[in-house]
């Protein structure tokens, strides 16, 4: 019954380009040929434009708002204001993280371009004449950039809607600027081991306000279809499902009428996580039109008033023994949130998974307090390439161990080798909880060692030093913590954050399989289906797998956080194993044998002992819609929603090279060497692309991206003039390399890698440029380490000359 | 990021564009590459109500050796000054410097034209020009006339050029051969403007500088000729006590504001050092 190919066992796994082979990601044949379909490329008939009036203060009253010559433009349509969405409760709107956000500036504007009206028209060209025509009076109030000055007695009160109370949704509150505080850890016994310890090191360190910055900005197109009551909504959501319920929940829609769409998608990096005014506003706008209304922002617009990521003021201490192994540590963090809270964690973590923040070390005590506090800034407080806050914890333990080593006269790998949780130790349990589930740190850091020559790294540097010349060498050990994540401790608006795969069979034998997450480049066209065809013994090119429409796809929490391969990608091998489990039936019933007598072997079943007796899963496909054994269902689909039970934990160990420049400031990095393990690798080729645009952007916000303000709340470099954004010429060469240890919990013993070379990247460059002045007494410097500021490092050493 | 309404003019005369710059006065504004003032229309910092599009005007196009000199049509692009084998022979700086200005697709687009005559302190040949001691020929209804580089800039935006002229060439003076030259920018990536740059062009001999030139972009309201740094080095083995004393004279008339590529202090310190390593490079390059 088999098939009359002569395929040896190895051609007939390489046909199936299943897990572990590099092919080239599918979805590139339609990008590469300007064929991607994004929102901005949907055009609807009838469709209309909107876009905002945007406040110009960072503080103000909004006194009054003259409509009237914007709404007499020729072509202008509509204008909305706070007070045309009061009646339907529109005009705030629930924030991920408890509170609520003006979306359309309600008597009073908190940060500089928020939204305050709304302007629709036949074209872009009539709103844009129409937003200039809408006469706005502002009234300025005093503004507050620091989020220290923000919890001064006297400050100014920033959010008066919510003067009153004492908790907007995460914890307690102590000033009318301030959110929450969120403490963790045993306070006493890290106390205790601080009182009693040999060495102790304390260093503020701050990580700058970034922006994840995708190449597409932020845009939907609302269609309200006024004969059957159902809205459609394309949009760049890394989360479609969540959306949906989010849109059903404010605008009281009924779900089952909501469908979300979410086409292909230019980069999220986390941006594309949170509900934005624009979508709000599109969808009133096309209730009240009755024809589609397009909202795209500019690239201003997402840099400054999309959600950011990081603004942590940290304040790190490590307790540690004369020979540097670490007894303790103490965090405090002052964490700037914005005009409202709302940044994309998990409901319960107001600071994330910050508590990670002991990294790949075995530390005995902890204790960490996080203070949100609202400043006249933009919202978010998103995790840019990272799992949530995770970045932000292991910049910190990463920077205060090489501090440590300083401070104790240690190498920096030595003192990382001393205090790594062994091998020995998986499943291990820090003291803040989480539990790793499994990691070989010293193989890692070691294969890294050996692979630059570590040791002449080092000689070179003492040679270098001795001649007045700024080498440094940086390390990260990191781990992180994805795959967000158990519903018992992990949901968003009380959803459990499970995911989910749907696959459905063709008699034919190939397949078509729907995920709950969505795609923003990160190639799942491609990987799925490698997982599916490993699992299925289906040819990876004969499966189609689709995502972002929430009428089609099962209900699914969405991709960031690395979550999609350790939580979907679960889905999709535990929903190939209920298929697998039903062609098992049937291939028995076709062999004439019983289930137990079948072995599974590539992509059939075979008779044990006889080997010429199987049957392929094409030919079971093919059965199971016409020759099934009695009592069995026709068909070939199945459904998993996938509960983790855990996080996944993928980790690596990163070496960064750099020369600085000492009358300039430049820092060039010379080399990179990124080793990552994250557990089962399902594509080499799509996993060092991964690590390669992780680690472009990790250099990118070490080396330079921020976004300030100035004292009026002016943000400052909100533009592709000053936002750094490298291109291939600033870009370092990197040099990939791995190590395999696969997740005890999951189907494929795969961990999630998109986000690693992010998290681990920061803190390897930031550590090699502050390495660079180590022997000068130097042990911290601050994030972004742009050419200024590495020169006033220079400066005040007496070397900038 | 969507400009106001326009109407939009295509000469294909420069009579016919100094017609319409006439007719228009303020109202009016030329278009070459479009790469400083479609930005600007975008984000309605500048909203004119005709635009005059000089793409068709060919006559503005070319590099041409004329005499003493080389005169090149406004509407030449930085590119067609990349791949000019004319003057990668006779003024090789101006290779070395349209190589720095933006990315290759840029650099197909913008003008030569544009990036001198608009008066943005960013730009960079504006101070080669200078450095190279060039003219700008304006044409206006009254004729014809020639503004040196050096006195053409007034402040930011503001130059010698009046409302209803065109800058249709620039004529250069073609450097002694075996001059030395280099321009040197500071800046944070690909397109970025000058955190600072310095342009030098010198000339020895007998082991002693004849001549230098030296001017600098993005250190002030408009581009700098640093005359004093120049005259620094004259007459000197161009040894480091006279380098020395260039680089000061440079910073001495550096007034770079402070912004994202840094503070006041930091950007006039690294003007002293463009200007150091431009001159050691243009020594290294001159013949003796």
């Amino acid at each position: 019954m088999t098939d009359a190919t002569e395929m040896t066992l190895e051609e007939r796994e390489a046909t199936l380009g299943g897990i572990g082979c590099a092919r080239k990601r599918k979805e590139d044949i339609r990008f590469i040929q300007g064929k991607g379909n994004y929102v901005d490329d949907i055009k609807l008939p009838g469709q209309v434009f909107g876009d905002f009036v945007r406040s110009p203060y960072a503080h103000a009253r909004v006194k009054s708002i003259d409509t009237a010559a914007a709404k007499a433009v020729p072509g202008v349509l509509a204008v909305l204001t706070a007070d045309d969405l009061k009646p339907l409760n529109l005009h705030w709107m629930p924030t991920l993280a408890g509170d609520t956000q003006a979306v359309l500036a309600d008597e009073k504007v908190h940060f500089q371009n928020q939204e305050v009206a709304f302007v629709i028209g036949e074209d872009r060209y009539a709103v844009s004449d129409g937003i200039q025509a809408v006469e706005v009076d502002y009234e300025d109030l005093p503004v507050l950039v620091d989020p220290k000055q923000a919890l001064a007695e006297d400050a100014p009160v920033l959010r008066e809607d919510v003067e009153d109370k004492d908790n907007v949704g995460q914890g307690t509150r102590r000033h009318p600027n301030h959110i929450f505080t969120w403490d963790v850890g045993d306070k006493d016994a890290a106390d205790q081991a601080f009182s009693g310890a040999a060495v102790t090191i304390k260093e503020e360190i701050f990580y700058q306000r970034v922006h994840p910055c995708p190449l597409e900005p932020c845009g939907c197109v609302a269609s309200m279809d006024p004969v059957r009551g159902e809205l459609t909504l394309y949009g760049t959501f890394q989360a479609p499902h969540v959306v949906r319920t989010v849109v059903s929940l404010i605008a009281g829609l009924p779900e089952h009428k909501i469908r979300v769409i979410a086409p292909d998608i230019g980069g999220g990096f986390g941006n594309k996580v949170g509900a934005y005014p624009g979508y709000v506003c599109a969808t009133v706008g096309t209730i009240v039109l009755g024809r589609p209304v397009k909202w795209v922002e500019g690239r201003i617009d997402n840099l400054s008033t999309t959600a950011f990521a990081r603004d942590y003021h940290m304040t790190g201490e490590l307790a540690a023994d004369s020979n540097g192994r670490i007894a303790a540590i103490r965090v405090h963090v002052l964490a700037d949130h914005g005009a409202f809270n709302a940044h994309a964690q998990p409901s319960k973590w107001p600071a994330g998974l910050f508590s990670i923040v002991t990294g790949s070390y075995d530390i005995p005590s902890a204790h960490i307090a996080v203070d949100g506090v609202y400043t006249n800034k933009a919202p978010g407080g998103v995790a840019y390439r990272c799992s949530f806050r995770v970045t932000e914890a292991s910049y910190l333990i990463e920077r205060m161990v090489d501090v440590l080593a300083q401070k104790v006269g240690l190498d920096k790998a030595e003192i990382r080798l001393r205090n790594f949780v062994t091998p020995e130790q998986f499943p291990y349990t820090s003291c803040l909880d989480w539990e790793y589930d499994s990691g070989d740190y010293p193989t890692a850091l070691n294969k890294v060692l050996e692979a630059v020559d570590y040791k002449g790294l080092l000689e070179e540097q003492a040679e270098k030093r001795k001649r007045g010349e700024l080498m440094g060498i940086g390390l990260a050990t990191f781990t992180e913590i994805v795959g967000a994540g158990p519903s018992r401790n992990c949901d968003i608006l009380g959803i459990g954050m499970f995911d989910s795969c749907e696959i459905r069979i063709h008699p034919t034998g190939s397949a078509i399989a729907r995920l709950g997450t969505k795609s923003q480049g990160q190639g799942h066209e491609t990987t799925y289906a490698q997982i599916l065809a490993t699992e299925l013994g289906i040819p990876s090119d004969d499966i189609t797998v689709e995502e972002g429409d929430t009428d089609t796809a099962p209900y699914g929490l969405g991709t960031y956080g690395s979550r999609s391969t350790p939580v979907a990608g679960a889905a999709a091998a535990q929903a190939a194993r209920k298929i697998k489990a039903k062609a098992q039936k049937i291939a028995a019933h076709m062999l004439e044998v019983g289930e137990k007598d079948l072995e599974w072997e590539v992509d059939r079943f075979k008779v044990k002992g006889l080997p010429e007796k199987a049957a392929t899963m094409k030919e079971i496909a093919f059965a199971a819609y016409q020759n099934l054994p009695e009592g069995l269902e026709p068909g070939l689909e199945a459904v998993n929603y996938y509960d983790p039970p855990n996080f996944t934990y993928p980790f690596g160990a990163y070496l960064c090279v750099v020369d600085v420049d000492r009358l300039t400031g430049e820092v060039k990095v010379r080399r990179f060497y990124a080793l990552d393990d994250c557990g089962t690798r399902i594509n080499p080729m799509v996993i060092e692309g991964q690590v390669h645009g992780g680690l472009t952007e990790a250099f990118a916000i070490a080396m330079g991206q921020e976004l300030t303000f100035d004292e009026t709340g002016n943000i400052q470099g909100a533009s592709f003039m000053d936002y750094f954004l490298p291109t291939a010429v600033e870009t370092p060469v990197w040099e990939t390399d791995f190590t395999v240890t696969p997740s005890p919990h999951h189907p494929i013993g795969a961990k999630g890698v998109g986000e690693s070379p992010n998290v681990g990247g920061v803190s390897a460059f930031s550590n090699a440029v502050v390495d660079a002045f180590a022997h000068l007494g130097v042990s911290h410097m601050p994030m972004p380490h742009t050419p200024w500021r590495v020169w006033k490092q220079c400066q005040a050493l007496g070397i900038g000359e | 990021m969507i400009p106001g309404a326009f109407e939009y003019h295509r000469p294909t005369s420069v009579d016919e564009a100094i017609a319409l710059m006439s007719r228009h006065g303020d109202e009016g504004r030329v278009i070459a590459g479009g790469h400083s003032l479609i930005p600007m229309m975008k984000l309605r910092l500048a909203e004119p109500g005709h635009l005059i599009d000089l793409r068709d005007l060919v006559s503005l196009k070319g590099i041409r050796p004329a005499g003493r000199c080389i005169e090149i049509g406004a509407m030449t692009t930085q590119q067609e000054v990349v791949a000019s084998e004319l003057l990668a022979e006779a003024c090789p700086i101006l290779r070395e410097a349209a190589l720095l200005i933006a990315d290759p697709q840029v650099r197909y687009c913008g003008t030569l034209g544009g990036n001198v005559a608009n008066g943005d302190p960013g730009n960079d040949m504006p101070a080669v020009m200078q450095c190279l001691d060039a003219s700008f020929v304006l044409r206006g209804p009254k004729g014809e006339r020639e503004v040196p580089a050096r006195d053409f800039y007034e402040a930011a935006y503001f130059t010698a050029r009046a409302e209803d002229e065109l800058l249709t060439a620039v004529s250069l003076p073609i450097p002694p051969a075996g001059h030395g030259y280099a321009y040197e920018k500071l800046k944070r990536k690909v397109g970025d403007y000058a955190t600072a740059a310095a342009a030098v062009v010198l000339t020895m001999s007998g082991g002693s500088c004849e001549s230098a030139s030296i001017a600098l972009t993005n250190v002030g309201q408009t581009p700098l000729f640093a005359e004093a740094a120049g005259q620094a080095l004259v007459g000197t083995k161009v040894d480091e006590a006279a380098v020395a004393r260039a680089v000061e004279a440079a910073k001495d008339i550096a007034e770079p504001v402070a912004d994202m590529r840094g503070p006041e202090e930091y950007r006039t310190h690294v003007t002293g050092v463009m200007v150091r390593r431009a001159v050691e490079r243009a020594l290294a390059r001159a013949q003796a």
